[in-house]
């Protein structure tokens, strides 16, 4: 089947099999910025953002993406930019394997809630795991970065 | 200092944020072929056929593997120093299946649905033997795990496969009958500790090729890429300059990858096919088939006389390391030889045990290596045996614990494999690291009172925790140094930067030692054939071994560019002085930039390439040491556990990056407690692995990290580089035993097996007020 989503701004008309994951086509179209780390949609680590909102791309089908707007990091370099710039000054990004999923997520954050607390932030990132970081600096980073004007 | 003890921002943090490729399967040729491994559902059998025709003719299987067409060479993975401590009991594949989860064939193929089709048309006659999952009665069963003649040590080990014995050891020193009388308080207790699984969150991955030369390339997911080299060489019996291993960023590791997963596999079918071939682990295969933490019974000992002086440690140790004997001695020895010297007057000590084969998914390396399990039972002890002296368990260890200036017989006695070396401390400061950590937990105020607050109780513990800085006379690190024309430098280095930002700690070390910046530093490394022998990121090795390397070879290169610039100036070699911009005659009567000099070297004045080598194999492990207090809250009617604050004081040397050294024990923390109280391991009778998942095998989430407090020690270790010890692993090993004791503390109820649960806690509270009624 045919499907067309706008993907960082172009839009894309793409070939692909009913069952197929969005993560297997973003790979297929030459996304390497989106990892893959648990098929169980339990990590965080391959978020995209649908419209706007964090999504697992790794159990998330790709025919349901139809219409929509998919951002990676890619998409959303400047304010990657400086919160990599934040996290990486607190020595949070470690292996990196989950940093651009874990950014998508705190930049929809941050668009989304209004000054939020240190409880409602863990609530928001709490599917994003991480094993390398202990989460503190990330945290430390992510306060710092809500504090940016946008 | 200018460049160390600085926080410099990881050099590569940046494109790593913005997803550039950069890990194994990102930098996979897009006709790669897939391969899938098909694995044992029985956790132990003899294959008695295998037919592999139906998976061979479906469209677009290139290669098929089974024991019938691949080298039968027999290795250990694990990635070691040579002669290797773990014997040598793997085949690429066998006759044999010893867990579920073990390679039985794999299929190369142009895409995955070919590939997992293939699997599913192999057919498997397998005859079922009766597996040894219960590493209690692994000794001695009816079933040995490795009958097959070529199993071997390659030193003594102890190692008697006919017995299920994969390693065993014993040492002892003093009188402990004699030892033990003169105790007024003897506390005996049993622990057991669980099969962790790293969750490195990039599964195990390689990718192997054919060069334009006709060498075999292997780019792997790789802590250790020399010893990769070695042992693929061994297994599939290739010469081994025909072998180039590359690691590129991982995504994790932990020890997890210091071990081949899957290398042998995509290195034959790339030999067979021609083509490139890539495996990439599922979630599953981690969790099933690559490495867990040794299980540990650990029985301990402890002897005080009536002044609350140690006088007795015996330590007994039974160490599961599941189907292969990956790191099965090392790991079983660290849990002595890195908790031991913490009380270093004992007169009598004794430690040993058995480490055993069972039919469950292999053990390996894990940060802490053994020394989280000893730390466990041996400081949960400590709390019991001060409590029946009477005496605060704090002023009990500051008593008895090592300090600056002192040794152990233990460090001379015990070394990973083989004996250890004498050393004296001559930087520990864990006299201080205990005080502050008291002061920063409010240990003497909460310690002392009950806490309750309605149904909740908190509760605070502590413990004391060592680890070491490489393992020394075996495992060396180094470094090649090169200047180029506008006076920048590269790095060569054969360390493994895993994520911890070794790359731009040793760039800072050798910044540091040249007096230059660091942006003057590029820094390449893991490459066996463009960057030199370095053993690889384990046994907290990089910073103390793979940094004193660098040291060394930027104290050479320091000599190289004052020489030349001597001869330039006309000066004597002794008369020229470089301040990390220029080269000056000591009287300050002329000059030359490095700037100038260097490009002059390289166009138009003795033309020569300045290039220098370090290389470091410690003589001595300085231990970092650590003191950890957990404070908790318990809620009695659910049993839930919540960790109100962790607070943690390192002495680590000098913090060449602070900023990186605190992650390292802020993430060494969160492993550690997450050991504690979550990740439980849980196996049918048939020796399945449940907990397979994210959903099923909990690891922390940001919710359960209510708050870290981490501080760092002033000391300075004088044979480290710029004054600094390893702190990789230091992180991991106190909370085991300072959440069990903060539990105690709270609810007065001992927890002696890990994971600590709400069901374990909330039924030990149930039995204890049906005891007390």
């Amino acid at each position: 089947m045919n499907i067309s989503f706008r993907i960082n701004g172009t839009n894309k008309n793409v070939d692909i099999k009913p069952g197929e994951l969005l993560y297997d086509v973003l790979k297929s179209i030459g996304i390497s910025s989106v990892k893959k780390a648990c098929e169980t949609s339990s990590c965080g680590v391959c978020t995209v953002l649908l419209d706007g909102r964090p999504i697992a791309s790794c159990s998330y089908l790709a025919a349901k993406a139809h219409g929509h707007e998919i951002t990676t990091i890619e998409g959303v370099s400047r304010e990657a930019e400086i919160l990599g710039s934040l996290m990486n000054s607190e020595g949070a990004i470690q292996c990196g394997f989950c940093t651009p999923g874990f950014m998508l997520t705190v930049i929809a954050m941050k668009r989304e809630l209004q000054n939020p607390d240190e409880q409602a932030i863990k609530n928001y990132l709490v599917s994003n795991l991480c094993r390398c970081s202990g989460y503190e600096g990330q945290l430390r980073a992510v306060k710092l970065y809500m504090e940016v004007p946008q | 200092m200018k460049e160390v003890n600085k926080s410099i921002p990881k050099k590569e943090g940046l494109g790593l944020s913005f997803g550039k490729p950069a890990y194994t399967d990102d930098l996979a040729p897009r006709d790669s072929l897939i391969v899938k491994v098909l694995r044992s559902p029985f956790a132990f059998a003899r294959i008695k056929d295998i037919r592999t025709e139906a998976a061979e003719k479906l469209e677009g299987i290139k290669c098929v593997l089974t024991y019938r067409n691949v080298p039968r060479n027999i290795v250990t993975r694990a990635g070691q120093g040579y002669p290797e401590p773990s014997p040598h009991d793997k085949f690429i594949f066998d006759k044999y299946v010893r867990y579920i989860g073990d390679e039985v064939a794999a299929v190369a193929a142009e895409n995955e649905a070919a590939a997992l089709e293939a699997l599913k048309l192999i057919e498997v006659d397998y005859e079922i033997l009766e597996p040894v999952l219960d590493y209690e009665k692994a000794v001695d069963h009816p079933s040995v795990i490795h009958p097959e003649k070529e199993a071997h040590e390659m030193f003594p080990i102890g190692y008697k496969p006919e017995r299920n014995i994969a390693a065993e050891y014993h040492m002892s020193f003093g009188d402990m009958e004699e030892a033990l009388d003169k105790c007024e308080y003897v506390v005996t207790e049993r622990y057991y500790t669980q099969a962790q699984n790293h969750t490195a969150m990039e599964t195990h991955t390689s990718l192997a090729y054919v060069d334009l030369q006709g060498r075999l390339t292997i780019v792997s997911s790789t802590q250790t890429p020399f010893h990769a080299r070695r042992i693929a060489a061994e297994a599939l019996g290739l010469p081994i300059e025909q072998i180039r291993v590359i690691k590129p960023r991982i995504g994790g590791g932990y020890g997890g990858k210091q071990s081949l997963h899957g290398e042998f596999i995509t290195a034959l079918t790339a030999l067979r096919t021609g083509r490139p071939a890539k495996l990439v682990y599922t979630r599953e295969e981690v969790f099933e088939a690559s490495y867990t933490r040794h299980p540990m019974r650990i029985d301990v000992t402890i002897g005080a006389d009536r002044d609350a002086n140690i006088k007795a440690i015996d330590m007994k140790v039974l160490s599961n390391t599941g189907a292969y004997g990956e790191h099965a001695l090392t790991v079983f020895m660290v849990a002595g030889s890195k908790t031991l010297p913490l009380y270093n007057k004992a007169e009598a000590v004794s430690f040993g045990g058995t480490v055993v084969y069972t039919n469950t998914t292999p053990a390996g390396a894990f940060r802490g290596y053994g020394a989280i399990q000893g730390n466990f039972a041996l400081e949960s002890t400590i709390d019991i045996l001060a409590e029946n002296i009477g005496i605060d368990p704090m002023e009990f260890r500051t008593r008895n614990m090592i300090k600056e200036g002192e040794s152990s017989p233990v460090f001379r006695i015990m070394g990973e494999g083989t004996e250890g070396v004498d050393m004296v401390m001559e930087s520990c400061k864990l006299d201080y690291c205990m005080k502050r950590a008291m002061e920063l937990s409010g240990w003497k105020d909460k310690s002392k009172r009950r806490r309750q607050n309605g149904k909740k109780i908190k509760g605070i513990g502590g413990a004391i925790a060592m680890q070491g800085s490489g393992i020394p006379c075996i495992d060396m690190g180094s470094a090649v140094l090169k200047l180029n024309d506008g006076g920048f430098f590269n790095l060569m280095i054969g360390a493994t930067d895993i994520g911890t930002g070794s790359d731009t700690i040793l760039a800072q070390i050798a910044a540091e030692t040249l007096g230059v910046s660091t942006d003057k530093i590029a820094v390449y490394s893991s490459d066996t054939d463009l960057t030199p022998f370095d053993c690889g990121a384990y046994a907290s090795s990089t910073t103390y071994v793979s940094g004193n390397a660098v040291q060394k070879a930027a104290m050479k290169m320091k000599a190289q560019i004052e020489a030349a610039a001597a001869d330039r100036l006309g000066l004597l070699t002794e008369e020229s002085e470089f301040d990390g911009e220029a080269i000056w005659a000591k009287d300050r009567s002329k000059s030359i930039s490095l700037k100038e000099l260097s490009t002059e070297l390289y166009y138009s004045y003795k033309q020569k390439q300045l290039l220098v080598c370090g290389s470091y194999c410690g003589e001595i492990s300085p231990p970092p040491f650590m003191a950890g207090f957990a404070e908790i809250e318990i809620d009695i009617e659910t049993g839930k556990i919540d960790l109100v604050d962790y607070t943690a004081v390192v002495d680590c040397g000098v913090t060449i990056n602070p900023k990186l050294a605190l992650i390292q024990v802020e993430g060494g923390l969160v492993q550690g407690i997450g050991m504690t109280l979550y990740e439980d391991v849980k196996r049918t009778e048939e020796g399945r692995l449940l907990t397979n998942d994210f959903i099923k095998y909990k690891i922390p989430t940001r919710k359960e990290i209510n708050k870290l407090t981490v501080e760092f020690a002033e000391s300075y270790e004088p044979t480290g580089p710029h004054g600094a010890k390893s702190v990789g692993e230091i992180g991991i090993d106190t909370p085991p035993a300072a959440i069990a004791n903060a539990i105690y503390n709270a609810v007065g109820v001992r927890f002696t097996k890990l994971p600590i649960t709400p069901e374990d806690v909330l039924l030990a509270l149930k039995k204890k007020a049906f005891d007390m009624d």
